[in-house]
C-alpha cells in the first residue's frame, strides 16, 4: 500500500513553526518537518516528547565507572597483586582518575552510538527523504494524506497563510 | 534593569545574509582553487612537518643521547611541548563545551575551528611522550592488557597511566563532539555539490543526514549531553597534567595549586592559539563577517580573566615559598626568578601577566594588528612558562651537587618545529576540505539581535509582534 504525503515549503523560520502549529490543530498527521538547522519550538509544535537519549548516558557511564573500578581493584589487588610504596592494594582513591575518565567515554561513546543507532545514520545509508534546498534555506512540512476526506484545497490555502512558496504531493511507499 | 529590556542586541553576523548565502559564503573555500598564500602557507608547514620527521628518524635510530637531557635533567623539552599543546587544545573544548552550556551564542563562529584546532594539538601533544620514550614502538606498554608477563598489569597509582586514559578520552571526546557537530553541515556540502566524487564522499559521512526534525531533537539532546560530559573531561585532563608533577617531590612541582592553575594557563593559551589562527582565517578566507570584531573582543576578555588568573597564581607561589618557610621551596623560586634561567622566567612574566593587561582598553581590544602580535607574544610566554616550571625546578633540586644544567639539542628544536608543521599542516588541509564556519548554527543565529527580521516575509507587523513577545520572554527570564 501507497500512501499520499502532502509537502509544503517555507522560507521562513517562524512560519514553519508557526504553520505546523496550524496544522496540527487541524487534526493532521504530520509525518516530519525537514530543516536546515535545529529551529527552536518546533519539536513543542510537533508535538514530539523530549529525548530519552540522557537516560542512555546515565546507563553507560554507570556502566563504565563500575566496569573500571571493578578492573583496578581487579588487576591491582586480585589477578596480580604488586606492593608499590606499601600502598593498600585496593587503594580506591587513586583509581578515581582513571574511573572518571572511562565514565565520560563509556557515556560519550555510548550516547552517540545511541543517537546514529536510533536515527538509522551510518555511512552509505541514502537520506530517507529528500526535498530540494531542505539542507540548505527551505523548511519543509509534510503531512499524510490519510484518507479521502483530505481536503488539499483547504490545506493548501493553510499553508498560504504563512507564505508556503511551494505545495507538492508525493507517493509513498508504507513503511 | 531598563538595559535589561533592550531588545536589540550587537547582531552576531554582520551584513543581511539569508540562509542560502551564509551556505554559500561558508564553503565558496571549499570550491575555489587554493590561492598562493595557501600553498606558500602549505609549502612552509609541510617543510616543517618533514624536518620534524627526519629529527624523530634521527634520534629513534641513533638513541636518546641526541637529547639535551642528563642525569639531573629528565624532563625537559619533550615534556614542556607536551603539556604546552595539551593546553592549547582546550580553548576548543572551552568554546565548544563551556560557552555553549552557558548558552554564549557568539561561540557559533568560532567552534568548529576551535575544535579542530583542539583535536590536532591533542595529536601533537600525544606524540612528545610517545617520543619521549625513547622506544615509542612499546608505547602499548601503557595500556593494560594481558600479557605472558604475569600478567603484568600497569600501575594504577600513577599519574602517568592516569594521564594516558585522559589523553585517550580527551581526544576520543572531541574527535566526536566534533563530528557530530559536522553531521549536518557534511550533509549541506552534499546536496549542494555538482562533483560526483565529492557528493559520494559528503554523502559517505554524512551518514543520510536528511534534516528530519525528529533526528535534529535527539541531535539537540546529544549535543548537550556531549557539552555536559567534556567540560568535565577539560578540568579532569589539564588537572592529571599537573599531577604529573604535583605528585612527586620536587619543590617547585609539589604544589596543591597546581590543578587549577594548569586549566586557567591552558585556556589562556588555547585562547591566544585560537586567536592567531581565526585572525589569520577570517582576512584569508573572507570570513569578515562571521568572525567579526565582536567575537576577538569576547575572546581578548577571556584572556584577560584568565591571564589574571595565571598571574595570581604566580604570586600565590611566590608568597607560599616564602610564607611556607621551607628553604628548598623558597630556593626553587628565587632561583627561577634570579637564576641562570632568569631570563626564561622573566619572558614568562612579561608575556603572560603585562601584556594581557593592554586589554583593560577597548581601543586595544579592538585592533586586530595589536591582537594579534599579542596571541604570539602570549603562545611563546605560556611556552616558557611549561619550561620555566618543568625545567628550572629540575636542574636544582636538594643536593648542590647533582646539580645540572639544560640546553635543547638542534635535535630536539626541530622536533618542536615538526610539531608546529604538523599542526598548521593539518589546520590547512581542514580549512580546504572541511567547512571552517558551524554553517547549521550560525544559521539558527543569523536573526540574533536583528528583532527576528531575517527571513523574507516578516512584515512590519509581524516584527512589531515579536518585539513584544521578545520583551515578554525578557522580563520573564529576569523574574526567573
Amino acid at each position: 500500500m501507497s500512501r499520499r504525503l502532502f509537502i509544503a515549503h517555507f522560507e521562513d523560520e517562524r512560519d514553519i513553526v508557526e504553520a505546523t502549529k496550524a496544522v496540527r490543530a487541524e487534526g493532521h498527521e504530520i509525518r516530519d518537518v525537514y530543516t536546515p538547522f535545529a529551529v527552536h519550538g518546533l519539536d513543542k509544535a510537533m508535538g514530539l516528547k523530549p529525548s530519552r537519549l540522557p537516560l542512555v548516558c546515565l546507563i553507560f557511564g554507570l556502566l563504565g565507572a563500575t566496569a573500571k573500578l571493578w578492573f583496578q581493584v581487579w588487576t591491582s589487588a586480585f589477578n596480580w597483586p604488586v606492593n608499590i610504596g606499601g600502598k593498600p592494594l585496593a587503594s580506591i582513591p587513586a583509581f578515581v582518575p582513571v574511573t572518571f575518565e572511562i565514565t565520560v567515554l563509556f557515556a560519550g561513546l555510548g550516547t552517540v552510538g545511541a543517537f546514529l543507532l536510533i536515527s538509522r545514520l551510518r555511512p552509505g545509508r541514502k537520506p530517507a527523504a529528500s526535498y530540494e534546498r531542505a539542507t540548505n534555506d527551505r523548511f519543509v512540512l509534510v503531512i499524510v494524506e490519510r484518507d479521502a476526506a483530505f481536503d488539499l484545497e483547504r490545506t493548501t490555502a493553510l499553508c498560504r497563510r504563512f507564505h508556503c512558496v511551494r505545495v507538492e504531493e508525493r507517493l509513498e511507499e508504507e513503511p | 534593569m531598563a538595559d535589561g529590556l533592550s531588545v536589540l542586541r550587537t547582531p552576531l553576523i554582520l551584513g543581511k545574509k539569508s540562509y542560502s548565502d551564509v551556505t554559500e559564503e561558508v564553503a565558496a573555500p571549499l570550491d575555489r582553487t587554493p590561492g598562493k598564500e595557501w600553498w606558500m602557507a602549505f609549502a612552509v608547514s609541510t617543510s616543517m612537518l618533514f624536518l620534524g620527521i627526519a629529527a624523530v628518524t634521527y634520534q629513534m635510530l641513533t638513541g636518546i643521547g641526541t637529547w639535551g637531557l642528563n642525569n639531573t635533567v629528565g624532563w625537559a623539552f619533550d615534556i614542556t611541548n607536551f603539556v604546552f599543546w595539551i593546553g592549547i587544545g582546550h580553548a576548543g573544548t572551552l568554546i565548544s563545551a563551556i560557552l555553549f552550556l552557558f548558552r554564549q551564542k557568539w561561540r557559533t563562529s568560532v567552534n568548529r575551528s576551535a575544535e579542530a584546532m583542539t583535536i590536532f594539538a591533542v595529536i601533537c601533544a600525544g606524540m612528545f611522550p610517545i617520543i619521549h620514550m625513547g622506544r615509542p614502538w612499546l608505547a602499548f606498554w601503557v595500556i593494560p592488557y594481558p600479557n605472558l608477563r604475569g600478567p603484568l598489569w600497569v600501575n594504577f597509582r600513577s599519574p602517568l597511566v592516569w594521564d594516558m586514559f585522559a589523553i585517550g578520552t580527551y581526544f576520543t571526546i572531541s574527535l566526536v563532539f566534533w563530528y557530530v557537530g559536522l553531521i549536518p553541515d557534511l550533509a549541506t556540502l552534499r546536496d549542494r555539490t555538482f562533483s560526483k566524487a565529492k557528493k559520494k564522499l559528503y554523502g559517505l559521512f554524512s551518514l543520510g543526514w536528511d534534516g528530519s526534525n525528529r533526528t535534529w531533537l535527539r541531535y539537540e539532546s546529544v549535543y548537550l549531553l556531549l557539552a555536559g560530559l567534556a567540560t568535565p573531561l577539560v578540568v579532569s585532563v589539564h588537572t592529571i597534567v599537573s599531577w604529573d608533577f604535583a605528585t612527586s617531590v620536587i619543590p617547585g612541582w609539589h604544589t596543591t595549586i597546581f590543578p587549577p592553575y594548569f586549566v586557567a594557563g591552558a585556556v589562556f593559551s588555547g585562547f591566544a592559539m585560537v586567536l592567531t589562527l581565526m585572525i589569520i582565517a577570517r582576512k584569508v578566507l573572507r570570513f569578515e563577517e562571521y568572525i567579526t570584531l565582536h567575537h576577538i573582543e569576547s575572546m581578548a576578555k577571556i584572556i584577560i580573566a584568565t591571564g589574571g588568573m595565571v598571574g595570581l597564581a604566580y604570586l600565590t607561589e611566590l608568597f607560599v615559598s616564602f610564607y611556607s618557610g621551607n628553604e628548598y621551596e623558597r630556593f626553587a623560586l628565587v632561583n627561577r626568578m634570579f637564576g641562570p634561567y632568569a631570563w626564561a622566567y622573566w619572558i614568562m612574566v612579561s608575556c603572560n601577566v603585562l601584556s594581557p593587561q593592554l586589554l583593560w582598553f577597548k581601543k586595544a581590544r579592538t585592533n586586530v594588528a595589536f591582537v594579534f602580535i599579542l596571541s604570539l607574544a602570549i603562545n611563546v610566554g605560556m611556552w616558557f612558562e611549561r619550561f620555566v616550571i618543568i625545567t628550572i625546578s629540575l636542574t636544582r633540586d636538594y643536593l648542590p651537587a647533582s646539580w645540572d644544567f639544560y640546553a635543547p639539542t638542534l635535535v630536539e628544536i626541530a622536533t618542536l618545529t615538526g610539531s608546529f608543521g604538523l599542526f598548521f599542516t593539518l589546520f590547512l588541509l581542514f580549512s580546504r576540505f572541511l567547512p571552517m564556519i558551524a554553517i547549521g548554527e550560525v544559521k539558527a543565529v543569523l536573526s540574533y539581535g536583528r528583532a527576528r527580521s531575517v527571513g523574507p516575509h516578516a512584515s512590519d507587523v509581524e516584527r512589531a509582534r515579536s518585539i513584544t513577545t521578545d520583551v515578554r520572554e525578557k522580563v520573564h527570564g529576569g523574574a526567573v
